[in-house]
């Protein structure tokens, strides 16, 4: 039999209100901690700037999804109608200038690109999904999806000392400072 | 040049004067309702068994999905023979019951989409639903083209691949190009709506005992921990999904358009189609929200989340897009005058005077430009059973004026001798019948098994969801109505 060896995951403290947890979030990023985030039952406004969090890089990854789409349908129906099987229906000329007659399906495809890569680009961006998390370990922590708001400073932040950083936690006004662990 | 006095206008500012007040915004949610309240009264809709009525309504849906589903076996089985569709009119009611449905899958992608963009703030009580309904309005009208094209093993041939000999699809057809609206219509609203539930998924994970729902909620809500570096990443990832979706929703009903205005049979060769369209669709979505959500605010208790603001807006809504729907029907018949085409003109004298389906035409009429005109007035805004009734006549309104647009059309075209009228079979009538079950029965599994208000949404539009929140300088706020000399509007 061994004895269960538990790793710290890091602190969880409970805020009262909104504005305590962003004025506690402001004073966090000016200490200078790294590996820390806010966990909230909906987005705050403002939050990112209190966190020192940058604007997310998703738009510029849909950018380039989206040019994918555009490019795709442009080669898809310029490949087909003038190249592999020019079509002539009522008429209508089969060359390069028939461009008009493209722009629905080119539009459609650029657009089911982007969202493609918005869901993609963004769970990857969020490293989600991810099922299992030390924090789930937490009992007070499933209300985070209910009502309560908690700030996490994780262990492997530069600045984490078991007792320095429950007493920062407390001064910024954190309640039921609870250590997480994982099992190793 | 002297400078003006505005003695006479402005108050003295010597005397004793009272201390300034802020101006209070409705709220969105009444009786300042904490976020544990709001939780638990969403996501207790699919905790608690559903109440009686809910069943009252679930099993005739499942029936008459049935029935929709059987008549298509029926169809598929028999030939398309079995409906009404006969020369000339080859587009009878399945595809007016297309357009129809897809129009009705327009307003919870503009509610999600336009509205965010314009930060309407009221439209995260009614968001969930209306997407929800948009998804299964748009399944409904997907079922009818893939039947309509006759051999439906032969469907594969809409999908961008060579068929067996090597043929390739006409990209320039408009039916191609919606093909690919409705198919990246339906693709984008299940992307939107599912990121929309994520946050929400979780909250119901968290709250689940163990056991086969913890699971299921659980695997989609994808592990979801409400980190603030999950958020940002997520709130740009709704913006972006907003603003794709936002000339998408624009763009669908513009290219189903298409598929009448490209041809140049009279009545439907008009340029003024994509934005009549787009505007009827919006217009008819609108009111299928309002009559599947008045029922279910009532029935689960939302009245503080779904208020009679919430309600006033979308009935302006429909008061507006009603009016520009009215604007393009007579449009319609002006430039068929002005126009100086003899069989456009025919063709819109057959549909306002002595046609076969004159009666269609004024029923389309009274529905959609007449009757929400009662939107003027901020009583009938205020009384549910008025906003009730305007919206069913404005569901019927839109199945008139597609009726109208396709069915009047193509009986009365250049010869009069292919004239003929069009009789729908029991087929037809049961088959659209069974699409309202279909549609019910989503909706219905829809109410008991997801949240049907977005619950992160609500809670972050509440007051103290504001960092700068401060209740000292509200509680001596005044409302609109106080100033006015109003009473306090309720719910």
């Amino acid at each position: 039999m061994s004895t269960p060896v538990k790793r710290v995951h890091g602190f969880l403290a409970e805020f009262a209100s909104v504005s305590d947890l962003y004025h506690a979030a402001e004073r966090l990023r000016d200490a200078g901690f790294r590996h820390w985030d806010c966990h909230t039952p909906f987005p705050i406004h403002g939050l990112d700037a209190a966190m020192g969090v940058k604007r997310s890089i998703l738009s510029k990854l849909v950018l380039v999804g989206g040019c994918c789409g555009t490019l795709t349908a442009l080669c898809l129906q310029f490949g087909t109608q003038v190249f592999l099987y020019p079509t002539v229906v009522q008429a209508k000329p089969v060359n390069l200038f028939t461009i008009p007659a493209y722009f629905p399906v080119t539009f459609e495809l650029t657009i089911l690109f982007s969202a493609f890569t918005v869901l993609f680009g963004l769970l990857a961006l969020m490293k989600l999904p991810r099922w299992n998390h030390p924090l789930f370990n937490s009992d007070s922590f499933s209300r985070f999806s209910d009502d309560k708001l908690f700030i996490c400073v994780e262990a492997k932040d530069p600045q984490f000392h078991r007792e320095k950083t429950r007493a920062v936690l407390e001064e910024v006004g954190g309640k039921n400072i609870e250590l997480v662990e994982d099992d190793v | 040049m002297a400078a003006h006095t505005h003695d006479d206008h402005m108050p003295a500012l010597d005397g004793p004067c009272s201390p300034a007040k802020v101006l209070l915004r409705e709220p969105l949610v009444l009786n300042n309702r904490s976020y544990g309240w709001i939780t638990d009264r969403i996501a207790g809709i699919v905790e608690k068994p559903q109440p009686k009525i809910w069943w009252y309504i679930f099993i005739p849906s499942v029936m008459l999905f049935l029935v929709m589903a059987s008549l298509f076996g029926y169809l598929i089985s028999t030939g398309v023979g079995v409906w009404g569709n006969q020369h000339p009119v080859s587009w009878g009611w399945p595809i007016v019951n297309f357009v129809f449905w897809i129009g009705i899958g327009h307003a919870g992608t503009l509610i999600s989409a336009i509205l965010f963009l314009t930060r309407q703030k009221w439209r995260t009580s009614v968001n969930r639903a209306a997407e929800a309904m948009t998804i299964f309005a748009v399944m409904c009208a997907g079922l009818y083209p893939g039947l309509h094209v006759g051999r439906v093993w032969m469907a594969w041939f809409l999908a961008p691949v060579p068929n067996a000999n090597a043929i390739w699809q006409n990209f320039k057809s408009p039916l191609l190009w919606d093909v690919f609206a409705v198919s990246t219509y339906f693709t984008v609203s299940v992307i939107f709506w599912y990121l929309g539930l994520v946050p929400d998924l979780a909250t119901l994970r968290d709250r689940c005992k163990p056991g086969i729902r913890k699971i299921l909620y659980g695997l989609f809500a994808l592990g979801w921990r409400g980190g603030n570096r999950q958020w940002s990443h997520y709130e740009m990832a709704y913006l972006l999904l907003a603003a794709l979706s936002t000339p998408l929703v624009l763009s669908v009903h513009t290219v189903v358009s298409f598929d009448f205005a490209t041809s140049i049979v009279p009545g439907w060769h008009a340029t003024i189609f994509p934005p009549y369209f787009v505007a009827g669709a919006i217009f008819g979505g609108f009111a299928m929200v309002l009559t599947l959500m008045l029922p279910v605010r009532k029935l689960y208790g939302l009245e503080d989340l779904v208020t009679a603001k919430h309600i006033d807006n979308m009935a302006k809504i429909i008061l507006l897009t009603g009016t520009i729907v009215g604007y393009a029907y007579l449009s319609e018949l002006f430039i068929a005058w002005y126009g100086g085409n003899k069989y456009e003109f025919e063709a819109f004298m057959l549909r306002i005077k002595d046609g076969p389906y004159t009666w269609a035409y004024y029923c389309m009429m009274f529905c959609n430009v007449i009757s929400p005109q009662i939107f003027w007035f901020k009583w009938a805004r205020h009384n549910l059973w008025v906003v009730f009734t305007v919206s069913m006549f404005v569901n019927a309104g839109m199945w008139f004026e597609r009726f109208v647009i396709i069915v009047t059309t193509l009986a009365r075209d250049f010869l009069p001798g292919s004239w003929d009228m069009y009789h729908p079979t029991w087929v037809d009538v049961w088959t659209f019948i069974g699409t309202f079950g279909f549609f019910m029965m989503n909706f219905l599994l829809f109410l008991r098994f997801l949240p049907v208000i977005a619950i992160g949404e609500v809670k972050g539009v509440l007051p103290e969801s504001d960092p700068h929140y401060n209740p000292d300088a509200l509680a001596g706020g005044v409302t609109e109505e106080e100033i006015r000399g109003e009473a306090p509007r309720t719910a």
